[in-house]
C-alpha cells in the first residue's frame, strides 16, 4: 500500500523552523537522482552481461543487436560510435562503466553524487557522507581491466550495496525535513524515469519475427528485464513462473505494491510534491495529478493499443516537466547578474550620502 | 620500546628533558606509548589517514595544478602541556588580544597611539589593509577581532614566544576538533592515564560569540540569524567551513545565496527571502562586495558593505582587522600592551628587525644569509627567505625586494623552534612544532584550552604550514 496522502496539519508539521537555501535542495535533489541513476545502471549492465552468457559463444551481429537498443534508450548511441567503433560486450561495458566522457556512466553519475555532497556536506549525517566517498574511492581505484578480470558480477554488486546502505543511513538519520522532501523526490523520480527506460529497451530491439514471441529469445530479454528491476520474485509471488511479456509490462508500470513499479514511484513523488509545496496549487501540479489518475485508472491493454512506447516516452515527458517545475520554483535562483548589482548597491550608497 | 632510541640533539624537546629522561607531563604518554610495539603503532596511524580519508577531512592545495584533495596529516603523540605552563599562555593571550582590539578601536577613530607618537604614522597609513573607509566607523560592542589565532613557539630554552597573529580568517579549529576525536577513537588508553581538557565546546562558543556580537539595531525574541559565509567548495579550507557550520548548526552560504535589499542582507531560500543579522565571514575584506572592493570578486555579495554600514548586520571578524595581521604592525604590539594597558606583554615577541628602519635595514641586508626575511602580508609560510638554507640566487633576489620595498620585510634570527617526538613512518625523530590557539572575542575572551600543534613533517625543516607539507598533532592542557 502507498502512503496515505499527508493532510493539512501533517504538512505543517513536517516545516521546521530552519530554512533550506534554494541552492542546497537543489544540491540534495541532484545527488539523491545521481545515486539512483548510479544503482540503475549498475543493475543494467551487470543483468545484460549475465544474460549473454546463457548464449554462449553470440556472433559479433547478435551482440550488436543485444547492446544497441540499451545504448538507444538512454540516448547514448551516438556517442558510443563516436567514441568505438563496435558494440561488443567491452566497449559497452567501458562506456557505460567507466567513461567520463559518458555523462551518464557509473563513474561520471557517482562523481556527481559525490560532488553534490560535498556542496551540501553540512545537511548530511557524516555516514551518509562516508558512504558516498567510499563508492566514490571503490570506482575511481577500478579500471575496465580490473573489472573483467576479477568478476564483473561482485563489482556492480558493489555499487548497487553503496546506493543500498545510502539509501537505508538516509532514511534512519535524516531529519523529515525539507532536506528529506527533497532527497526523496528525487530518487523516486529518477527511478520513475529509469523503469520507462528500461521497458522501452525491448522497444528498441529489432521487430522480431512473429514465430520468436514467446521463443526463448524474447523470454529471455523480458526475464533480463525483470532482474534488471530486481523483480523476478515478487512478479512470480503474482503470476505463474512464465514469463509472459504483457504480465511483465504490466507488472512494472501498475503493481502499486512493488517498489520499482512506475505507479509506485509516481505516488511517491506526489506525496512528495504535496510536502515541497506545502499544498500550494498550481498548473503543472495539477497536470502532474491528471497525469497519475490516467495512469492509476488504465490497464495495461489501453496501453498496448496505445503503443507501449508511446505510452512511456508520454511518461518520460511528464516526468520531466514536474521535476523542472519543482526544480525552478524551489530549487533555483537565477544567477545574479554581478554588474547590475554592483551598479544598484553603488547608486544606493552616493543617494545614502546625499541625504 | 618505542621511545628508547629517541635523541632529543641540540633542541629544546616538549616530551624529553634529555635523552630518556620524561618530562613529567608526558610519563601518561610515554609509559602508555613505550609498551605499543612499532608494527601495531604504525597500523593505528595508517588507520588514523584512512579514517580521515573516508571523512573527507581534507585540505585542498592551490599550488596543486589539479587542485587535489590531501589530508592534514595527523602525528598520533600528542603535544602535551601542563596546567601552570597553560595557564601563563591563557593569560598572555587574554592582554594580547585586549590590547589589539583596543588598538584597531583607536586607530579607527581618534588614533591616540600615533598622536602619542607610539608608533609612527606612516607604518599604519601605508599598511596594506587598513580600511581608510571605516574611520569613525562604530562596530557592535566595539568587537573587531572575534577570532584570532595567535601562532606561539619555543625558542631554545623553552620560552614561548608570539609567532605572529592571524586576525583575519584564522584556521584549523576543525582539525583541532578532528584530531581530538580521531586520537580517542585510535589510542583510547592515552587518554586514561592523564586529564585532558576537552576542546568540544570550541562551537558552542563560537556560537554564542555570533550571536552576542549582533547589531545594535536587532530587536527580537528569536536568536539573531547568523550565517557562516565560505568562497565555496574550491576553497582549501572548505571542510572547516562546512565542519564549523554543522557544528553550530548554523547555515553555510556563499555570496551567491545572499542578497542585499533595502541595506538588509538576505538568504535565498526555497520559501523566499530570509533576513541575515550575523555573518561569519571567512573570505578576506578585498572580496566581500564587488561594488566597494576588489570589482572582479565572485565570492562576495555586493551592497553587503551599505548594509554593513547601516548596521543591519555584523561581520566576523569587523572589516579592516588585517591592519593588525601586518607583520610589521606585529612589530609594535609590546608597545600596544604597554600604551593600551599599562603593562608589561606576559608573553613576548621574537626579536624583530624593521627594513623600514634605516639602523636594521643595514643590518638585515648585512646579514641576509642568517636571518629569517618575512614580507609583511603573506601567509601560509610563503614570501619567506631561511637565509641559513636558502640559496645564493634566493637571497640576492629578496635583497633586491628589500630595497625596493623596505616598508614590506621584517626580519627575526632563525628560533631553534622545539621539537617534539614525531612518528617518521619507521620510528620517532623529533621534529620541529608551533602552536596555534584559538581565541574567541565575546562578552569575554575565551581561549580554548588546546589548540593545533602544527609539525614539520620534513626533516629539518621549521616550516609547519599545511599548504607546505606540515602537519598537525593533538594539543592537550592537562588539568593538573
Amino acid at each position: 500500500m502507498p502512503l496515505p496522502a499527508p493532510t493539512r496539519e501533517e504538512i505543517s508539521r513536517h516545516k521546521q523552523s530552519t530554512v533550506m537555501l534554494s541552492r542546497v535542495a537543489g544540491s540534495l535533489y541532484w545527488m539523491s537522482r545521481y545515486l539512483e541513476r548510479a544503482e540503475n545502471q549498475a543493475r543494467l549492465i551487470d543483468v545484460n552481461l549475465q544474460i549473454l552468457l546463457d548464449f554462449g559463444q553470440v556472433p559479433d551481429e547478435t551482440l550488436k543487436e543485444h547492446w544497441v537498443p540499451i545504448l538507444r534508450s538512454s540516448g547514448d548511441e551516438d556517442l558510443f560510435f563516436q567514441l568505438y567503433e563496435t558494440a561488443d560486450s567491452g566497449n559497452v561495458t567501458e562506456f557505460l562503466t567507466f567513461r567520463t566522457e559518458n555523462p551518464n556512466s557509473l563513474i561520471s553519475c557517482i562523481c556527481n553524487a559525490r560532488e553534490n555532497a560535498r556542496q551540501v556536506r553540512d545537511q548530511i549525517s557524516s555516514e551518509m557522507w562516508e558512504v558516498l566517498n567510499d563508492a566514490y574511492h571503490f570506482i575511481q581505484d577500478a579500471n575496465a581491466h580490473k573489472v573483467w578480470s576479477e568478476g564483473a558480477s561482485a563489482f556492480y554488486d558493489q555499487i548497487k550495496r553503496f546506493s543500498h546502505l545510502f539509501q537505508g543511513i538516509t532514511v534512519s538519520t535524516f531529519s523529515r525535513s525539507e532536506g528529506f522532501e527533497f532527497i526523496q523526490f528525487g530518487k523516486y523520480l529518477e527511478r520513475a524515469d529509469k523503469i520507462t527506460r528500461l521497458l522501452d529497451i525491448k522497444y528498441h530491439i529489432l521487430l522480431p519475427k512473429a514465430t520468436d514471441v514467446g521463443g526463448a529469445v524474447d523470454t529471455a530479454q523480458w526475464h533480463a528485464v525483470l532482474r534488471s528491476a530486481s523483480a523476478v520474485e515478487a512478479y512470480r509471488r503474482f503470476y505463474v513462473a512464465d514469463i509472459l511479456f504483457k504480465k511483465v509490462v504490466e507488472f512494472l508500470i501498475f503493481q502499486d505494491s512493488f517498489p520499482r513499479s512506475l505507479m509506485f514511484c509516481l505516488e511517491q513523488m506526489n506525496d512528495f510534491i504535496q510536502l515541497i509545496t506545502n499544498g500550494a496549487e498550481s498548473a503543472e501540479g495539477r497536470r502532474f495529478s491528471d497525469f497519475l489518475s490516467r495512469v492509476s485508472g488504465a490497464q495495461v491493454n489501453q496501453v498496448f493499443n496505445q503503443g507501449l512506447h508511446e505510452f512511456l516516452q508520454k511518461a518520460q515527458l511528464e516526468i520531466a516537466a514536474i521535476g523542472g517545475y519543482l526544480f525552478t520554483t524551489y530549487m533555483y535562483h537565477p544567477p545574479v547578474d554581478i554588474q547590475a548589482e554592483i551598479r544598484f548597491h553603488q547608486q544606493q550608497e552616493q543617494q545614502q550620502q546625499i541625504r | 620500546m618505542l621511545f628508547e632510541p629517541y635523541q632529543t640533539e641540540d633542541f629544546f624537546d616538549e616530551m624529553f628533558a634529555s635523552d630518556g629522561v620524561t618530562r613529567p607531563h608526558y610519563r601518561g604518554v610515554a609509559d602508555a606509548l613505550n609498551t605499543v610495539p612499532a608494527a601495531e603503532f604504525r597500523n593505528k596511524q595508517a588507520a588514523v589517514e584512512a579514517a580521515f580519508m573516508r571523512g573527507g577531512v581534507t585540505f585542498t592545495v592551490y599550488s596543486d595544478s589539479q587542485g587535489t584533495e590531501r589530508i592534514f596529516p595527523f602525528d598520533c603523540v600528542p603535544r602535551v602541556i601542563p596546567a601552570e605552563e597553560w595557564e601563563v599562555i591563557e593569560r598572555g593571550l587574554i592582554q594580547r588580544l585586549t590590547a589589539l582590539n583596543l588598538f584597531l578601536h583607536d586607530i579607527y577613530h581618534d588614533q591616540k597611539i600615533i598622536k602619542d607618537r607610539v608608533i609612527p604614522p606612516q607604518y599604519l597609513l601605508s599598511a596594506k589593509h587598513f580600511r581608510r573607509e571605516f574611520m569613525h566607523f562604530s562596530v557592535p560592542k566595539d568587537i573587531y577581532v572575534h577570532i584570532c589565532g595567535s601562532d606561539l613557539i619555543r625558542d631554545r630554552d623553552g620560552r614561548y614566544l608570539v609567532l605572529e597573529d592571524n586576525l583575519r580568517c584564522p584556521s584549523g579549529a576543525s582539525y583541532m576538533l578532528e584530531n581530538r576525536a580521531a586520537l580517542k577513537r585510535t589510542f583510547p588508553e592515552l587518554f586514561l592515564a592523564s586529564g585532558v581538557h576537552p576542546v568540544n565546546e570550541y562551537p558552542a562558543e563560537l556560537l554564542k560569540v555570533l550571536q552576542y556580537c549582533a547589531p545594535a539595531k536587532f530587536a527580537s525574541n528569536d536568536a539573531p540569524n547568523a550565517v557562516l559565509l565560505t568562497p565555496g567548495v574550491f576553497n582549501s579550507a572548505y571542510f572547516e567551513h562546512a565542519f564549523l557550520a554543522r557544528q553550530m548548526g548554523i547555515p553555510i552560504v556563499e555570496g551567491r545565496d545572499l542578497v542585499v535589499r533595502d541595506f538588509k542582507v538576505f538568504m535565498r531560500t526555497t520559501s523566499g527571502l530570509v533576513k541575515v543579522d550575523v555573518i561569519y565571514r571567512r573570505i578576506d575584506d578585498d572580496f566581500l562586495d564587488p561594488s566597494v572592493f576588489r570589482a572582479d570578486s565572485l565570492l562576495g555579495v555586493p551592497g553587503l558593505v551599505n548594509a554593513y554600514r547601516a548596521g543591519n548586520v555584523s561581520l566576523a571578524n569587523s572589516i579592516g582587522t588585517g591592519v593588525a595581521d601586518d607583520k610589521v604592525v606585529y612589530y609594535f604590539v609590546p608597545k600596544m600592551i604597554k600604551y593600551y594597558l599599562g603593562e608589561e606583554p606576559i608573553l613576548p615577541n621574537v626579536d624583530t628587525y624593521l627594513a623600514s628602519e634605516p639602523k636594521d635595514c643595514a643590518f638585515i641586508l648585512d646579514n641576509l644569509a642568517k636571518l629569517v626575511v618575512k614580507s609583511a602580508n603573506e601567509a601560509g609560510g610563503y614570501g619567506m627567505l631561511m637565509g641559513p638554507w636558502a640559496a645564493k640566487e634566493e637571497i640576492e633576489e629578496f635583497r633586491k625586494m628589500i630595497e625596493e620595498n623596505p616598508r614590506n620585510f621584517i626580519a627575526q634570527n632563525p628560533i631553534s623552534l622545539s621539537r617534539h617526538p614525531t612518528w617518521t613512518g619507521e620510528n620517532f625523530e623529533g621534529r620541529h612544532i608551533d602552536l596555534r590557539p584559538y581565541i574567541l572575542y565575546g562578552e569575554k575572551i575565551v581561549v580554548t584550552p588546546g589548540g593545533l600543534t602544527r609539525v614539520a613533517l620534513r626533516k629539518g625543516s621549521l616550516v609547519v604550514n599545511s599548504s607546505q607539507g606540515g602537519g598537525s598533532k593533538d594539543t592537550w592542557v592537562l588539568r593538573q
